[in-house]
């Protein structure tokens, strides 16, 4: 795998629900990214007051140099867990950003340039515990990101759950590793580098 | 001779939220009582609290039945020699006004945080806001001294705690620290101190004999030393205005000679109260002043700009009250123009224009919509100037 010497302002938003554990995801794979792998990681959150429901969202900056702003402006990886975080986060991805979507629940992508997984189904037929969602879209994204690595990934996973849990959860991470593998095919090739400013024709 | 225990010691890195560094800096700096009452987005820095206080040697924490309960615990523990704290967001704030000017007239060292989220009254209470910069300021009736600072990021939360209670400490005041939600929600990766590694500075407590002792009594720096209740110096605590001896006085000289100490005691050492950071701003033309998140903000729309020719330089407010004017003066005459980005309708602007003296033109960018000014709109307002 490639190892990413310059990485400046890589843009993650997760997005969905409250309750989906979408700030839970953002913290593990966070902590991941900055203790593990040694980057520059700064973590923001948005949610409303509600204690379920409602919409909920962690933003990401990755960066191998300190970073001033820490929320997203313009998103490399948009992973939406819902049809409300999708139509309401997609315009603030950058052209060629990558959408990736819970298939079930995001019944209507707004384009067709996007990857998906059920995730919530995955977690529950396979898994036998819906809540294990999120670690199977951490699993995924481990995959999809160029830069991450599934061994600090499962470690901090297993750092950052209780024992008691903890097996169904890196079950739940390995079966989203192996289908982002399956289906999303290799990361995409356009973040090497995480050239932004030179534009491929054709997508 | 064995190298010292903490010399040995490997600092550790933690991915931890700005409210988490609060805590960790408070109990760097020597806190060990904590009393308050949970509200978002300010309850973090309680659960760590409530966590960890009780694992360290004399560690007290309570949650109280409100926020001026809460604040009254922690005069007393104060008093009683601790090095105490709590921390709320708006709503509790207006609430613990009272005891703040209590805490001034008492001269009682504590740490105030103040998570700052939309408002007025229970407004966005998971939204970043800088409303109550004036009200941290003037929230208390009758005329009075106080410091106030601010942090803009995760390892700043954990440097500013400790420099809150070390100002508190050192000028027998309370001292707010104003955060917003985005400071105190943003995960970072920071690097712990070893103990020993920040100066801690414990108050002053007298050293002559119990009877000799007055209370209140005019020292050099204007700070009286400081006993613990129960230490075997006598002494009387009261809102009330009180000559040396800590007792209620309506004489003029002596009503005139404790106001002005409080000034005085704060004012003379604004040189150490004031701090501030200077980003580009040796050959800027044009100017930023922000404090919180908001200057992280600021400091990438500064790069945005000089990256684009334009000279631009940040002022970044550690310290916003007392005012630092000398920062801003210098600023202020060497830049044509000066904008003010803040989550507020122009709290601090308001500082920075009374400072300003026709130096320079002061542009005020607000937002008060529940979310945090972006850099594309400094920068906008960068290349507009």
């Amino acid at each position: 795998m490639k190892r990413f010497t310059a990485l400046e302002r890589f843009e993650i938003r997760l997005s969905g629900l409250g309750g989906q554990g979408v700030i839970t995801l953002g913290k593990v794979l966070g902590g991941a990214l900055a203790l593990g792998h040694g980057f520059h990681v700064t973590q923001t959150q948005s949610y409303g007051p509600e204690a379920r429901g409602g919409a909920s969202r962690t933003d990401l900056v990755v960066s191998t140099v300190p970073i001033s702003y820490p929320k997203a402006e313009s998103v490399d990886l948009l992973v939406a867990l819902s049809q409300e975080a999708c139509n309401t986060y997609y315009r603030n991805m950058k052209p060629r950003g990558i959408l990736v979507i819970e298939s079930d629940l995001v019944r209507q992508p707004p384009s067709n340039f996007y990857l998906g997984l059920p995730f919530t189904r995955l977690a529950r037929d396979k898994i036998g515990v819906p809540q294990a969602m999120n670690s199977v879209v951490l699993g995924a994204l481990t995959w999809l990101l160029p830069f991450a690595r599934q061994a600090v990934m499962k470690k901090a996973l297993a750092a950052s759950l209780p024992a008691k849990v903890l097996d169904k959860n890196l079950k739940a991470f390995s079966l989203g590793y192996s289908q982002a593998k399956k289906h999303f095919g290799p990361p995409p090739a356009l973040w090497d580098g995480n050239g932004d400013e030179t534009e491929e024709p054709g997508d | 001779m064995p190298t010292p225990r903490s010399s040995r010691k490997k600092r550790k890195e933690v991915f931890a939220l700005g409210a988490e560094a609060v805590a960790e800096g408070a109990l760097l700096a020597g806190c060990s009582f904590y009393a308050g009452y949970p509200i978002t987005p300010s309850s973090e820095i309680m659960e760590t609290m409530a966590s960890r206080l009780p694992r360290i040697r004399d560690g007290v924490f309570l949650q109280m039945e409100d926020e001026i309960a809460s604040l009254g615990a922690v005069i007393g523990a104060s008093l009683a020699g601790r090095k105490a704290m709590t921390a709320t967001s708006g709503p509790g704030f207006s609430l613990m006004q009272e005891h703040i000017g209590y805490a001034c007239m008492a001269e009682t060292p504590l740490v105030v945080v103040n998570v700052m989220r939309g408002g007025p009254s229970t407004g966005l209470p998971t939204s970043p806001a800088q409303g109550d910069v004036q009200q941290a300021r003037w929230g208390t009736h009758g005329d009075h001294s106080i410091i106030v600072l601010s942090a803009s990021d995760t390892q700043e939360c954990l440097h500013m705690t400790v420099t809150a209670f070390n100002m508190a400490e050192k000028y027998r005041t309370p001292v707010i620290l104003l955060l917003d939600e985005v400071t105190a929600h943003t995960r970072e990766k920071i690097t712990l101190p070893l103990p020993g590694e920040f100066e801690v500075f414990n108050r002053v407590v007298p050293t002559m004999p119990p009877e000799w002792y007055k209370p209140f009594e005019e020292t050099v720096r204007g700070v009286p030393p400081m006993p613990p209740i129960g230490s075997g110096y006598r002494f009387h605590v009261t809102g009330l205005t009180h000559d040396v001896n800590g007792f209620p006085t309506q004489r003029p000289d002596e009503t005139v000679d404790l106001n002005h100490r409080l000034f005085r005691k704060i004012d003379q050492f604004f040189h150490d109260i004031q701090v501030v950071e200077e980003y580009q701003t040796r050959d800027a033309e044009v100017g930023v002043v922000a404090y919180g998140s908001v200057a992280r903000s600021a400091r990438y729309a500064v790069d945005q700009a000089r990256a684009r020719g334009i000279k631009a330089g940040l002022l970044k407010l550690g310290t916003l009250f007392p005012f630092p004017k000398a920062a801003a003066l210098r600023l202020l005459s060497s830049c044509r123009a000066v904008i003010v980005p803040e989550m507020n309708m122009g709290q601090m602007s308001r500082e920075v224009k009374r400072v300003n003296g026709g130096r320079s033109s002061v542009r005020t960018l607000n937002r008060v919509d529940g979310q945090i000014i972006t850099p594309s709109e400094i920068l906008k307002a960068l290349t507009q100037v």
